[in-house]
């Protein structure tokens, strides 16, 4: 068995003034808003805002600038993210084409794919979902049954996904389908294409959450046409393509700091001088918030040297869960004012909407089990 | 630091980690613990340790040391929590430095350090020392006891020999003996510490015990998930025993990287919060992964026998020396507090240490 290494890593100090740039854009565009609406940074659609971030350069920022990125360090893209998920700034719009399918088309896609996309995912101004789940397929991913049936100059896509975020605000999904349906192991025939959402035959519907928010869809696709050349990578390589793509859902800043608003919040209300109990459970808090950051950026370090941190980032990535959950937890055991979204406290507010939100702080980019499934290959039971 | 540097101080460190858990793993054994548990002194092994020069680790060449900065000398005490050594070699490495910041002689043989908590009393006229040092680790086993005593002339480190002992011990045997002395001549001399670094040192050197402690607790567990077997098939195969052992390696991951990061700190001269950060992380470790471990275990990891309870015994006693996790926390969470919602995200990600 392997011992963990978190080699602690220095920001280089030039990701200092970039910091600093990103915190005045912040507190000019979104600083006067409540918390409460600075906590639904996940489920915030705002394509004004992302646009405004591609106007800065903050989005595909390490991609070449052939392609509108910004050839800006890891480090730096770091930086970007962990202002903007900190501050609680809407990033939903611009995030899965930022993190996942713009580089996915980098690694993977046509040189005709890259110009036609990345540009215009930089620039804010095209938004990209994932279709990975269907009705019958969560997280045994490989059983997908959505097809893309061979016809003359493309597909015919058929089948249903599920739990997509922000389908019906999207322009394109990337979209693991079945190409063969005759193979010995379900994880063959397997590919992955860029769909577009405005097509024929696409309906996106939203499905309410529990917080009565509408991000994620049901996306049926009948008789869809897709041409040849939106095929991403090589017919039947979809399942390799998409668990490489999954190490870069897992490494972020982002799995750890999803309730951050909350435990502002329940310093703000703690005041100067807290009580003895609200000292301890803030603190311990903070440690654990400060501990996570050194984890998620050691893994950074180490995916910029190149290295394979992919066991670490999945342990980063259950462990942020868990504080994520714990933190609106804690704001129970130490406020008694009653969460609610209606007239009330920021505290109150934020408590509400996170507690609502937290359940899926642990389904999505992997559930749990999942995640604790791929530690425990990695300490080598068999 | 650099890439390359930085790949040169992983290889240095890993060089080092390989040489003393190689020497920890052939003379800590399972027997010597067990007779230390029973109080007899472990000569061999710290003849071993002492020729290995890790003793001097921290202090620099010139003084007849190794010059190691903290991130090496974490190297030394996760290995040295690792194969739970039964003898004071954090405390020494400790005693030693405080010695040469003062400028006072390092005597050889194994030293101690006193953690004076309140309510302990000890005077220091001239180079006469009175009074009592409660709790102090190895106290009656160590050939001399470093103190450092803040007065009104400023603050001194104080080289004494051990006073009148009463045994006492941790749960996991581990002396931690009161001291009294009563006019004894010792040697002092002003230093910069404060009675703060005294306790952050010993506080990071009790994290980076835990760290290594949880290696050993998690590599066991898995061990013996792999070779038990029940209902015809090894425990790591169910899934319910998978998913315990994968949060077991989830708490000694962030063990490992909070010592690690405190370990920089300290290196740079400012390490308050991280090592506050690391005692409070190691702590709750301690306590989640020793119940997994016996969890997993069953019976048998109940038992004198088997050697789990050489690890999980430290992790719960070590969680509480030199602050535990409620006090620690406390400071930290009122520290917050002053400095103010506003100001926590920026104090986060401010280069403190650098």
């Amino acid at each position: 068995m392997q011992d963990f290494r978190f080699t602690p890593l220095d920001l280089p100090p030039e990701t200092e003034a970039l910091r600093g740039e990103v915190r005045a854009f912040l507190d000019e565009t979104i600083g006067h808003e409540p918390p409460v609406l600075r906590s639904r940074t996940w489920s915030r659609f705002d394509g004004a805002f992302s646009r405004k971030l591609g106007d800065k350069g903050w989005i595909g920022m390490t991609w070449p600038r052939a392609y509108g990125g910004h050839e800006r360090s890891a480090l730096e893209r770091y930086v970007v993210l962990e202002e903007l998920l900190a501050a609680g700034a809407p990033c939903s719009a611009h995030w899965t084409g930022d993190r996942q399918s713009g580089p996915l088309l980098l690694n993977r896609g046509t040189e005709e794919q890259r110009r036609r996309f990345l540009p215009g995912i930089a620039s804010g101004e095209i938004f990209f979902c994932i279709g990975m789940s269907e009705p019958d397929t969560g997280s045994d991913l490989a059983s997908v049954r959505t097809r893309a049936d061979r016809t003359d100059g493309g597909y015919i896509v058929n089948g249903t996904k599920i739990w997509t975020s922000n389908a019906h605000e999207c322009d394109h999904m990337i979209a693991l389908l079945r190409t063969d349906t005759e193979v010995e192991r379900k994880h063959d025939g397997l590919s992955q294409f860029i769909l577009d959402l405005k097509a024929p035959g696409v309906t996106a519907r939203p499905i309410r959450n529990l917080a009565d928010e509408d991000h994620f869809n049901e996306v049926v696709f009948q008789d869809v046409f897709v041409p040849d050349d939106l095929l991403v990578g090589r017919e039947g390589d979809g399942w390799a393509q998409v668990t490489s793509e999954l190490a870069f859902e897992r490494s972020g800043p982002e799995r750890y700091l999803s309730s951050w608003i909350l435990v502002e919040e329940m310093l703000r209300a703690a005041g100067p001088e807290p009580s003895e109990r609200r000292a301890i459970a803030l603190g311990r808090l903070v440690a654990h918030a400060a501990v996570l950051r050194e984890m998620s950026l050691s893994v950074a370090g180490q995916l910029q040297r190149g290295e394979d941190p992919s066991l670490e980032a999945t342990v980063v990535k259950d462990l942020g869960a868990l504080l994520e959950q714990q933190i609106p937890e804690v704001a129970h055991e130490l406020y008694e004012e009653e969460p609610t979204l209606e007239a009330a406290s920021d505290l109150a507010q934020v408590t509400a909407y996170l507690v609502q939100a937290a359940p899926s702080f642990s389904l999505r980019g992997g559930a749990r089990e999942i995640l604790r499934g791929i530690i425990a290959r990695g300490l080598g039971l068999r | 630091m650099s890439g390359a540097e930085m790949e040169d101080e992983n290889e240095l460190a890993g060089i080092l980690a390989d040489q003393v858990n190689r020497l920890l793993a052939d003379t800590a054994t399972r027997e010597v613990k067990r007779a230390a548990e029973l109080g007899d002194w472990p000569a061999a092994l710290w003849a071993g340790v002492e020729e290995a020069g890790l003793p001097l680790a921290l202090v620099s060449e010139d003084a007849g040391g190794v010059g190691a900065g903290w991130a090496e000398a974490e190297v030394v005490m996760r290995a040295a929590g690792r194969h739970q050594a039964p003898l004071p070699l954090v405390e020494t490495m400790l005693a030693a430095r405080m010695l040469e910041g003062a400028g006072l002689p390092i005597p050889d043989g194994p030293m101690t350090l006193a953690p004076i908590p309140p309510g302990d009393a000890l005077t220091l006229d001239g180079e006469r020392l009175s009074g009592r040092a409660s709790r102090v680790p190895w106290g009656g086993r160590a050939g001399h006891v470093v103190l450092l005593l803040e007065g009104e002339g400023g603050t001194a480190i104080v080289l004494a020999e051990p006073g009148e002992p009463v045994a006492n011990a941790n749960v996991a045997r581990e002396p931690r003996d009161d001291l009294t002395w009563t006019e004894a001549v010792v040697q002092a001399a002003p230093t910069n510490l404060s009675a703060g670094d005294l306790r952050h040192w010993g506080a990071f050197a009790r994290a980076a015990q835990m760290a290594g402690a949880l290696e050993f607790v998690l590599a066991e567990s898995v061990r013996y998930a792999n070779d038990r077997s029940q209902f015809g098939r090894p425990l790591g195969k169910f899934q319910a025993v998978q998913q315990q052992l994968a949060a077991l390696a989830g708490e000694v991951a962030a063990a490992g990287a909070s010592v690690l990061a405190a370990a920089r700190a300290l290196d740079r001269g400012r390490a308050g919060f991280e090592v506050a950060c690391a005692k409070i992380r190691c702590g709750e470790a301690a306590g989640k992964a020793a119940a997994i471990a016996h969890q997993v275990h069953g019976a048998i990891g109940f038992t004198q026998e088997h050697a789990l309870h050489f690890a999980t015994k430290r992790l719960w006693s070590w969680r509480a020396e030199f602050g535990g996790e409620a006090q620690w926390s406390q400071e930290l969470g009122r520290e917050m507090a002053r400095l103010g919602a506003d100001r926590l995200w920026p104090f986060m990600t401010g280069a403190r240490g650098a």
